[in-house]
């Protein structure tokens, strides 16, 4: 066992880690945070995408030894600070971008990943981003109006 | 996933270190590592993290125009600094996987991995980059040995990739529409003194020169001059998604393709 130490929602944490404790691990089993979720444990559906320095990661795919010293950021972190539902959580809830709701997490954070790098996205800029965000209910369209609403653009060219 | 020892040394000394010690493994982004090890396909005693090492990430250009790109630069970190000096090399990073793969991924691991159907093989072969470990250099032409198979040694790690910029390139990758990966990808590359043509996705013996479409290019830069060539079935990978005639012909048909794109 080794300790780790990094940042999580802002906040410094600490813990103990074997080499092989995914991040995704660490955070859902060490930390309590149970919002990033693991759909597949394989790297294809991105229900545990977080943040990583600013960049968006797939938590089952990465040791949190390789987080030491990192700011990670994940859907419990999203909120804004007056625990109010973000733009994008909201616009989310606002346009039915969920169903079971379990590949939200993953789907908000590249959301918020890609809306940080692209804050006015083409609708084919969306879908190609979500390229690793796998969602089994919502047929996606909704998850793409949802994005394109949070980024302030006409939601009506989402493909219907 | 069986237990390992785990380093994540700072500086490549310590790497080259580390790497000596019995059944050690390097791990770049994970990306292809850690699927393996939840399977329990590699079990290595010890795993080295090269991430933390300052001196492997990054591209800068050298003194005679090649551009120089770190092992542990990521997918992501190619697509945007190598686009100015050298844009086939990264539209190809960019398109790789998805956001958070090319987030985490490294050129580094991909060549070393050497998956049959991975992207960078394809442009490390066509650019005749030169592959460079922590003490000797190895051309592209003698580096790739076959599906997961390189000139590596046990332990040596791949420091950086050095590729020569052509006057023009591109890559067009067919993908497999599940995985993404490449159902064949072709990289084309035209220098002052000739057209390079490499091959990935189609061979059972993985990436490959189409050497008869390189003599045809480079005589004829055009998707014409490759029009009465084929190429034999024999080695080609055949599967759930397409046979070795299939490939075979893919495999054309993306040169074709590549040629126009480049120009
Ligand atoms: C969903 C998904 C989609 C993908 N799509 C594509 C695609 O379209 N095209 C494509 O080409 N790839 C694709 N990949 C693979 C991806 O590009 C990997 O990042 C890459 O193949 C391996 O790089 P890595 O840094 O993650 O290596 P790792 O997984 O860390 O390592 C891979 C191997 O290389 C060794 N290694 C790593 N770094 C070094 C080094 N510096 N020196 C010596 N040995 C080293 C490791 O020991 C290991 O054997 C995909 C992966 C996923 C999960
Ligand atoms: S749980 Fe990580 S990609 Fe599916
Ligand atoms: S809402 Fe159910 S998987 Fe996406």
């Amino acid at each position: 066992m080794a300790k780790v130490s990094m940042s999580v929602n802002g906040k410094p944490v600490t813990g103990e880690v074997e080499g092989r404790t995914l991040l995704v691990q660490f955070l859902r089993e060490g930390l309590g945070l149970t919002g990033t979720h693991v759909g597949c444990d394989t790297s294809q559906c991105g229900a545990c995408v977080v943040h990583v320095d600013g960049r968006a990661v797939k938590a089952c795919a990465i040791f949190a030894a390789e987080a030491e010293g990192a700011e990670v950021t994940t859907i419990e972190g999203m909120a804004d600070a007056d625990g109010s539902l973000s733009t994008i959580q909201q616009a989310f809830q606002d346009h039915h971008g969920l169903q079971c709701g379990f590949c939200t997490p993953g789907m908000v954070m590249s959301a918020a990943a890609l809306l940080a790098e692209n804050p006015k996205p083409s609708e084919a800029e969306v879908r190609d981003y979500l390229e690793g965000n796998l969602c089994r209910c919502t047929g996606y369209h909704n998850i793409v109006k949802a994005i394109m609403a949070a980024s302030g653009q006409d939601v009506a060219i989402a493909a219907e | 996933m069986y237990a390992f020892e785990f380093d994540r040394p700072a500086t490549l000394d310590e790497a080259i270190a580390l790497m000596s010690e019995e059944e050690a493994q390097a791990l770049g982004g994970g990306q292809t590592l850690i699927p393996t090890l939840k399977q329990r396909l590699a079990a290595p005693a010890r795993l080295v993290s090269l991430t933390a090492i300052p001196e492997l990430a990054g591209v800068c250009v050298a003194d005679d125009g090649a551009l120089c790109v770190g092992a542990t630069t990521t997918h992501a970190a190619i697509a945007q600094e190598a686009a100015a000096h050298y844009p086939a090399l990264a539209a190809l990073a960019g398109n790789i996987g998805d956001p958070a793969v090319r987030n985490r991924g490294t050129i580094g691991g991909s060549v070393a991995n050497n998956d049959p159907s991975a992207c960078y093989p394809a442009a490390v072969l066509a650019s005749g980059a030169t592959i460079k470990t922590a003490n000797r250099e190895i051309a592209a032409d003698d580096f790739f040995e076959g599906m997961f198979a390189t000139a590596l040694e046990e332990g040596e790690i791949v420091t950086e990739i050095r590729f020569p910029v052509p006057e023009k390139a591109a890559y067009m990758k067919f993908e497999q529409p599940a995985s993404r990966f490449a159902l064949v990808g072709v990289f084309v590359a035209k220098f002052a003194g000739g057209v390079r043509v490499a091959v990935t996705g189609a061979s059972e013996e993985g990436v490959f020169r189409w050497t008869e479409a390189e003599e045809a290019l480079s005589a004829n830069f055009s998707p014409d001059a490759i029009s009465g060539l084929s190429l034999a079935a024999d080695n080609m990978i055949g599967d759930l998604h397409g046979t070795p005639e299939y490939r075979a012909h893919l495999a054309k048909v993306m040169t074709g393709r590549a040629v126009a794109a480049a120009g």
